[in-house]
């Protein structure tokens, strides 16, 4: 009986995915590219980056970054408070 | 782990995290940058960890949680740098000092004097992000790894 309904919310699950995939757009054409274009024309001249990828993720969207960094303390200090030792 | 494991350890922990220091630094020119070159950093010092056991490290717990927490405040800080303008704002690039040099638009052999507080935040979150990977690593297999080894 379990292992029906581990079935059918296996398939129910990749169906939806499937189904999304279907009306995925076509790989490099966006609807609208005005963020690109602005990344690729000003990335170089405004941060003096060669690395578009790098001037976004420190740059433009620095905020972002520092979130970044705090889920990856949260995760350490999370592991290393579930994992101390108790007193021996 | 047997000798073999331990002389490949030997042999790749360096060329590890000079691959991963290498990614860092770079990181504002080629793909990659502080979190990737800091985990293949990272990954080295897992290989430690499975080579020659976690007790070899055991000592270097308190290294690592106080360059985690180096790395996190070294980019804050770098991002109150901007504050006057922006948070995060980038004030180093272009001035000419430190990091300053100017890019042209378009392809160009690259520059490493250049992009401002990015190199420098990519070395912070470099070394963050191996202190954390390798806490986390070393954590795991303190705590797994006691008896069979």
């Amino acid at each position: 009986m379990n292992r029906w309904l581990a079935i059918a919310a296996f398939c129910l699950a990749g169906g939806f995915l499937i189904f999304g995939a279907t009306t995925l757009r076509p790989f490099g054409e966006p609807k609208r590219t005005e963020m690109d274009d602005y990344f690729n024309r000003f990335s170089q001249p405004e941060v003096a980056a060669n690395n578009a990828v790098t001037a976004i993720v420190f740059d433009y969207r620095g905020y972002d970054t520092l979130g970044e960094a705090t889920v990856l303390f949260t995760a350490v200090t999370g592991v290393a408070l579930v994992l101390r030792r108790l007193k021996k | 782990m047997t000798v073999v494991v331990r002389t490949i350890a030997r042999v790749l922990l360096p060329l590890s995290l000079v691959f991963g220091g290498y990614v860092v630094m770079h990181g504002h020119l080629t793909p990659g940058g502080g979190f990737q070159g800091g985990a293949v950093a990272a990954s080295g010092l897992a290989m430690v960890v499975v080579a020659f056991g976690a007790d070899r490290l055991a000592k270097k717990k308190g290294l690592l949680s106080v360059l985690e927490s180096l790395g996190g405040v070294a980019f804050a800080a770098l991002g109150f740098l901007g504050l006057g303008l922006t948070f995060f704002a980038n004030v180093l690039a272009k001035t000419g000092g430190l990091f300053g040099n100017p890019v042209p638009y378009g392809p160009n052999p690259g520059d490493l004097n250049t992009a401002g507080t990015l190199p420098l935040m990519n070395w912070a979150v470099g070394f963050k992000v191996l202190a954390g990977l390798g806490a986390v690593v070393l954590l795991f297999a303190l705590f797994g790894g006691e008896h069979d080894r």
